[in-house]
């Protein structure tokens, strides 16, 4: 199990060495000259640009241009916002826990509609609920995530006044960051209705990420415990006389999880690329929306540092799926 | 002699689609889909004689007209009008050729690049194979819309661009497929029998191995159709792919955002048009998978 | 009264193709004690009668008996919860395939344990013991030490004796092994059966035997029934059938026996036929 989770970790440095380059040449290779693009003035003087050449390294020679690079990331130095003049690293970690809470509230929604509607489905196989479950996850990924929140907006803020439409709380509130997850943070202030309000602006959102997530989990339980209820385990399991919600629950469930769990953890990829519209959208103030917003406004370094940090954040979350799925397959972990 | 192989060839040619078509037909939805998915084709192909007005033809004293059967609605727009009093059913029908012309281009370039890549990497293994799937790991680190949307930003927006970003982020899952199915044709009596007989390695990987892993490939195909065709859409949502005011779906929706309490029909058919065409493709594709390989037949 | 008694069992599935009939009017009658053998090639539908009786087939199965009582008891007109109380209790049932039919994602113990708990309603400590005890007497060594073994850690002789542990846990009246010693190598093989049998002298347990294996038969069968294509060809005590077989079809599986060859060429089922066709019954 030891050996497992170093490899696992070994096969890593490639692809983190692989994602650096990547955003070491991003800058370079955009059009246009770098030191201008970085600096964000129009037009220098040529002594300020003589300057910049060499604040920013680009008149070392490029393999080392690379490690300074890579040596300042491992010191937190992931560039500077030209908008904010703040340190990108800084920026990242003050608006993630808005993503963070927001991914994980849809997850949780994803995975406890999900995987009970895939059991469902498929031990009653064939009948109208599979059918509908079936065909209501296949609706929910062919949707546009986007169009699917706006519709959400148009539903159930425009016409039932259910929801707010957009941010994480009423603007009535203020209190200073905590933990910076909203739910905790209102509910640890002592301002009445503030959680109330967290909520009903974390609902919509939370619900239109979880789509996608949901659809994909549905159907890859299905398929798995269609698997395991034809395996000859569940049939000795039947012969024991164990009673049905034990051979379902616990028999099978437990063995049609470990390919379930591997698709939850490739979700979260997917959550990340959906919380860039879903954060857009909602004007939930993220690192989705702070992604697309830099693009825009042409805040590069943010671009190259927020692609890198990101990068990190999922090759992480897969380690941690792989690792755990060495965990719960007791063929990996037992010998 | 040889006209008794031919012939036998093209019968069994003709068995294995009749077989194939049996095992398609029976999910009741590929069909559907199907169906659906031809008649998008052939809207597509003859939009500019389809469209009742002028795509891009702003009618000034129109703006933001209801659907017709609202009140409020004229015959004449049946789906109603945009902001600058466009024509939105026109519009759709026109972008169904974008939409279209983007999932085939997108699936063809990333077909082409992840067979040829997978079949080196799968056909040498080694060195080759490890340098190739450790760029793939890099591509697949990236959440796949950030990593389009970037490449976007690199290249500049536009619709061109955007599918040839869309192609590379789709990219790795066709490497990884093919190199699979290489990997397990590879060592297979065939296979060594057509070495033994003196074939090169180029025939080898393309003429002896590929035509054998075609099924899952096939099926990722449909699957990056659908995908290519909604992340098209989604960067012309964030203003990164097509630019107005081409009628793409996505461009659609951005320039509607604004009207979405006043004037819901300018978003809502875009998006429907966006989900019925990707639920098309999904529907196939859920039956191709069923039908090409009935030993994993579990729906 | 017999321990289980079966009258005209019928089994039908519904298939693609339309209804398929397994079992076409088969009896069975086992005694306190006794060994009861059926024997049969593959699609003799040897183990749909006892997956019928245990309750194992699926929903497309409609299973229709004019008789089926064990123990007295109506085994056909059971609600849900009495049938769990006989199942895994008083009949218990092992497989062709040992490892497969132990879930890989829980240990020897907890699969045993579970049955205790279940049946019995042992706990704690007492579950641990009795689990301990049930190994050593299916021959398990340091049966400690297996109780937090996964089934894929253990070989296919060890995994059923497991699952011949699990079976008689509760002291069953009747164990039902379908093809037990199929899967495994013929060393193995006899050390099995030899358990199984042993296990049924010492226990005054019933015990039937599904097999196709005519030597298996020999050396572990009270009685034998003979069945081919849903139906049934012979009934008769073991010595009887090997001595003086009456259905052609039995003749035939006898005299494919190795042991029983006579001449140059091994005779196959195949051989009998026409003299079976002659005879009136169904077509080999």
């Amino acid at each position: 199990m030891f050996g497992f989770i170093l490899r696992r970790i070994g096969m890593l440095i490639p692809t983190f060495i692989g994602v650096t380059l990547v955003a070491f040449f991003f800058i370079r290779l955009l059009p246009g000259d770098p030191i201008l693009l970085l600096a964000g003035e129009r037009g220098i003087s040529a002594e300020r640009y003589a300057e910049l050449q060499h604040s920013f390294g680009f008149d070392k020679p490029v393999i080392m241009q690379y490690l300074d690079y890579v040596v300042g990331l491992f010191q937190g130095d992931f560039g500077m916002s030209m908008v904010t003049r703040r340190p990108v690293w800084d920026e990242f970690f003050t608006l993630f826990p808005a993503t963070l809470e927001l991914s994980f509230v849809a997850i949780i929604i994803a995975v406890f509609i999900g995987i009970p509607a895939g059991v469902i489905a498929a031990v009653k196989r064939g009948s109208m609920f599979d059918h509908t479950v079936m065909t209501g996850a296949l609706v929910g990924y062919s949707m546009p995530i986007f169009w699917w929140a706006l519709l959400a907006i148009i539903v159930f803020s425009g016409w039932l006044q259910w929801t707010p439409v957009s941010g994480r709380i009423s603007v009535m509130y203020f209190f200073d960051p905590v933990t910076g997850f909203m739910l905790i943070d209102s509910l640890l202030s002592d301002q009445s209705g503030a959680f109330a309000s967290t909520v009903s602006h974390l609902i919509l959102p939370s619900c239109v990420l979880a789509t996608i997530p949901m659809a994909v989990i549905a159907r890859q339980t299905r398929s798995a415990m269609l698997e395991v209820l034809g395996e000859d385990y569940v049939r000795t399991a039947k012969a024991k006389g164990l009673t049905k919600l034990r051979i379902i629950g616990l028999h099978a469930l437990r063995n049609a999880l470990i390919p379930v769990v591997t698709t939850i953890g490739l979700q979260v990829g997917v959550l990340m690329a959906g919380a860039i519209l879903t954060e857009t959208i909602f004007s939930w103030p993220g690192i989705g929306k702070w992604m697309v917003d830099s693009i825009s406004r042409r805040d590069y370094q943010v671009v190259q540092g927020g692609l890198l940090m990101i990068a990190m954040l999922v090759m992480t979350v897969n380690l941690v799926v792989d690792l755990l799925y060495g965990l719960i397959n007791p063929r990996i972990r037992h010998n | 002699m040889t006209d008794t192989i031919e012939t036998v060839s093209r019968q069994s040619t003709r068995a294995v689609l009749k077989e194939f078509w049996f095992y398609f037909s029976v999910n009741r939805g590929a069909v559907i889909g199907l169906f659906v998915f031809l008649a998008l084709v052939l809207v597509a192909v003859f939009a500019p004689y389809l469209t009742p007005h002028d795509p891009n033809m702003q009618y000034r004293d129109v703006f933001l007209l209801p659907p017709s059967w609202m009140e409020g609605g004229h015959v004449d727009y049946l789906l109603g009008t945009d902001a600058v009093g466009r024509d939105i059913l026109s519009r759709l029908i026109m972008g169904s050729r974008l939409s279209l012309f983007v999932g085939v281009i997108v699936v063809v370039i990333a077909l082409t690049g992840g067979i040829i890549l997978g079949v080196i990497a799968g056909y040498y293994g080694g060195k080759i194979d490890t340098v190739i799937m450790r760029i793939m790991d890099v591509i697949l680190a990236f959440p796949s819309l950030l990593l389009a949307l970037v490449l976007v930003a690199l290249l500049g927006p536009g619709l061109i661009n955007a599918m040839i970003s869309i192609a590379i982020v789709l990219q790795p899952h066709f490497v990884r497929l093919t190199r699979a199915a290489v990997m397990a044709e590879r060592e297979r009596e065939y296979v060594v029998a057509a070495r033994v007989a003196g074939a090169g390695p180029l025939r080898l990987m393309f003429l002896t191995i590929l035509p054998n892993c075609t099924a899952p490939l096939i099926v990722q195909a449909t699957l990056s159709f659908s995908n290519a065709i909604l992340d098209a859409a989604a960067l012309g949502f964030l203003g990164m792919g097509a630019q107005p005011p081409t009628p793409e779906w996505g461009t659609m929706l951005a320039e509607a955002r604004e009207f979405i309490l006043r004037a819901w029909w300018v978003v809502t058919f875009p998006g429907v048009s966006i989900l019925i065409t990707v639920l098309a493709i999904n529907l196939i594709g859920d039956g191709l998978r069923d039908a090409l390989d009935p030993k994993l037949k579990r729906s | 009264m017999s321990l289980l008694e079966i009258r005209n069992l019928t089994v039908e599935f519904d298939t693609a193709t339309g209804p398929f009939r397994a079992l076409k009017g088969v009896d069975y009658t086992v005694e306190k004690g006794e060994v009861l053998a059926i024997v049969g090639e593959s699609g003799s539908g040897k183990s749909v009668a006892m997956l019928a009786t245990m309750g194992l087939l699926p929903d497309t199965a409609t299973v229709k008996a004019d008789l089926m009582t064990f123990d007295g008891r109506d085994l056909q007109n059971l609600s849900s919860k009495e049938r769990r109380n006989v199942i895994g209790k008083d009949i218990s049932m092992i497989f062709q395939e040992p490892i497969a039919s132990l879930n890989p994602c829980f240990t020897v113990g907890f699969q045993i344990g579970e049955v205790l708990k279940t049946h019995l309603g042992l706990q704690g400590k007492d579950v641990r013991n009795r689990t301990i005890e049930l190994l050593k007497a299916v021959g398990i060594p340091q049966p400690e030490k297996r109780l937090s073994s996964f089934p894929h850690q253990m070989s296919g002789g060890q995994c059923q004796r497991v699952m011949i542990a699990m079976a008689i846990a509760c002291q069953p009246k009747l164990l039902i092994a379908d093809e037990p010693t199929t899967a495994l190598d013929v060393t193995i093989q006899k050390q099995i059966l030899d358990l199984l049998i042993n296990i049924q002298s010492k226990s005054e347990m019933g015990l039937i035997m599904i097999t196709h294996d005519m030597g298996v038969v020999a050396e572990t069968a009270d009685r034998v029934v003979v069945q081919y294509n849903g139906e049934q060809m012979e009934e008769a005590g073991v010595l009887e059938l090997f001595e003086s077989p009456k259905h052609p079809y039995t003749k035939a599986l006898l005299s494919a026996l190795p042991e029983r060859a006579e001449g140059d060429r091994l005779p196959t089922v195949g051989d009998f036929a026409q003299a079976y066709s002659k005879e009136g019954g169904v077509a080999l």
